[in-house]
């Protein structure tokens, strides 16, 4: 399935937010992390997250630092700041609000689909 | 971490070389790409792909690299306003030669500004002794290609020759006996700079100066930014200095005369150093500003001389002949000179004949029918005022620039026809360089014997 251009850009900010919550993180994982739990259906375009990574920096939720992961490689790992967790909080009720409304009507839409 | 085969690793390096190129990507960001790319290849290459699969799935799902630098270009808008002060960042071992330049770079002002204070320790007033102006130049541009000598790595038997110059040049102008405050005392200030610019570009070409079309050019270029740098950094040393006195004055204190004797001339000296070393730091960075003034004012000053041609013919009035009309007219070539040389400098030497070529030709013809005329009318009657060192000096002027912009005329012309190459124009014009220099010198050493000294 190919998920608009639109949609894909509006849920990264909360699913970036919402996986660095799990634990801190670097882009790579973050890209995994997303494939996984979509089931493989929302197919970010790799380079595309950096620039959104940046801008949540410049946003003040989340930090960066560069470490040495165990493989020898120096990466940029991300972390959540107190800001990014509200954040993360008021895109999650909005996203419920977006996502009960649409629930209700496609409930009562079921025959047009069958 | 699995090893990657060489074929890989250079895949991996233009890429990451193509991205170096992009503005909105510092070093950094492109590290995290990097990072990125590897990563994909390491997963994609345990999962069983060849090498070069692998790496051309990992770019694929990178995306459009132009798309990304685009992102990045619309998140880190500011840094398309490139840092000013920022030294290029290249590989390595450049980084580490860019952070030992400015200690070098700032030594070299303060040595400068140092240096020109050195006379008041011994009794030579500035702006009130001729010593001052005579040797003004002789502070600065010594480290001037003292910085280019050594950024360029310069050879020692070069160095000698450029500090000999240097030294020659010193003791000519103090042992030679000018009457003071003569003119020729005058000229000799005015003219010893223009003849010492030679040097510095020697030591800007690193040395190879001799059939250097492109290494000239380069110096042409370098001049009109510095130019511009200096003045700017001096509108602010302006500012600065105005405060300074200003805010003194508010606690009763005058320092109005130590500002002028202290601020002025060690500020002028260290701001020439600085000001080559940003443009040099920025020759990559920022769009140059001498090309763009030379579009902006290029058809300004060929309305103005089309202007003053129509009016003479009109009204029939010729020009005056006193000294001043002259060296205005000397000054006119000079201006029309630049506006060429820069608009070379900027232009791609393979583009066809535009709109803007023709104005500049037009701004060059008419500079000199208008010359020419003033010419006309000092020589018929040159006898008359006999011949002063500043009226010979201005008329070399007048005929070195004269000569410079007719041959340029006709060359322009052949190319704005499709009869000769661009190229020609550039060779012309560097090749003329020394020729500036040649009469610069000539007036400094040669006018004060054939003219008493006066």
């Amino acid at each position: 399935m190919n998920i608009g251009k639109d949609l894909v850009a509006a849920s990264a900010t909360p699913l970036v937010l919402a996986i660095l919550a799990e634990g801190d993180s670097y882009g790579y994982a973050i890209i995994r992390r997303v494939a996984e739990l979509s089931g493989g259906e929302l197919q970010w375009t790799d380079g595309m997250l950096y620039p959104v990574l940046h801008r949540l920096e410049r946003f003040g939720y989340v930090e960066a630092r560069w470490a040495t992961a165990e493989t020898g490689r120096r990466r940029r790992y991300y972390r959540i700041t107190s800001e990014g967790t509200a954040h993360l909080a008021a895109q999650r009720r909005q996203w419920q609000v977006v996502d009960s409304a649409l629930r209700g009507i496609w409930t009562g839409m079921r025959f047009a689909f069958a | 971490m699995t090893e990657l085969t060489d074929a890989l690793e250079a895949q991996i390096t233009r890429w990451r070389t193509w991205l170096r190129r992009q503005p909105a990507l510092r070093p950094e960001d492109v590290d995290e790409l990097e990072g990125h790319l590897r990563d994909q290849i390491a997963a994609l290459l345990e999962a069983g792909l060849a090498g070069d699969e692998a790496f051309l799935v990992a770019v694929k799902r990178m995306g459009r690299l132009d798309a990304v630098s685009r992102e990045f270009a619309r998140e880190h808008s500011d840094r398309l306003w490139k840092q000013l002060v920022a030294a290029p960042e290249e590989d390595a071992a450049s980084g580490r030669a860019a952070r030992r330049e400015i200690p070098v770079v700032l030594g070299l002002a303060v040595a400068a500004a140092l240096a020109i204070q050195l006379p008041q320790l011994f009794g030579h007033q500035f702006g009130e002794s001729g010593f001052y102006a005579l040797n003004a130049s002789l502070f600065v541009l010594p480290l001037l290609a003292g910085y280019f000598a050594w950024k360029r790595g310069l050879d020692r038997a070069r160095c000698v020759g450029l500090a000999g110059a240097f030294a020659a040049a010193a003791v000519a102008v103090n042992v030679i006996p000018f009457e003071p405050g003569g003119h020729t005392e005058l000229l000799a200030a005015l003219h010893l700079p223009i003849a010492l610019w030679l040097a510095v570009g020697v030591a800007y070409v690193g040395g190879r100066w001799w059939g250097n079309v492109a290494g000239r050019m380069d110096f042409v270029r370098f001049s009109g930014e510095l130019f511009i740098y200096f003045v700017l950094i001096a509108l602010g040393g302006g500012v600065l200095t105005a405060f300074t006195i200003i805010s003194f004055e508010a606690i009763g204190l005058d320092v109005e005369g130590s500002a002028q004797r202290l601020i002025l001339p060690s500020g002028a000296a260290g701001a020439v150093i600085v000001g080559a070393w940003l443009v040099e730091a920025k020759q990559s960075v920022i769009e140059n500003m001498a090309p763009v003034l030379t579009r902006v004012f290029t058809p300004l000053f060929a309305g103005l001389l089309l202007a003053l041609l129509a009016a003479m013919a009109w009204t029939g009035r010729g020009v005056g002949v006193e000294r001043e009309v002259l060296i205005a007219f000397d000054l006119l070539l000079a201006v029309v000179l630049g506006l060429l040389l820069y608009a070379v400098s900027a232009r791609d030497p393979l583009a066809p004949p535009d709109l803007f070529d023709r104005i500049l030709l037009v701004l060059v013809v008419s500079a000199l029918v208008a010359d020419g005329v003033a010419l006309a009318a000092i020589a018929a009657r040159i006898s008359e005022f006999g011949f002063s060192p500043n009226r010979v000096a201005a008329l070399g002027e007048n005929l070195v620039l004269l000569v410079n912009l007719g041959w340029s005329a006709w060359l322009y012309a052949r190319f704005v026809r499709g009869r000769g190459p661009f190229a020609a124009l550039e060779r012309w014009q560097t090749a003329y360089l020394p020729v500036y220099a040649a009469w610069a010198a000539l007036v400094v050493l040669g006018f004060p014997p054939l003219f008493g000294f006066a």
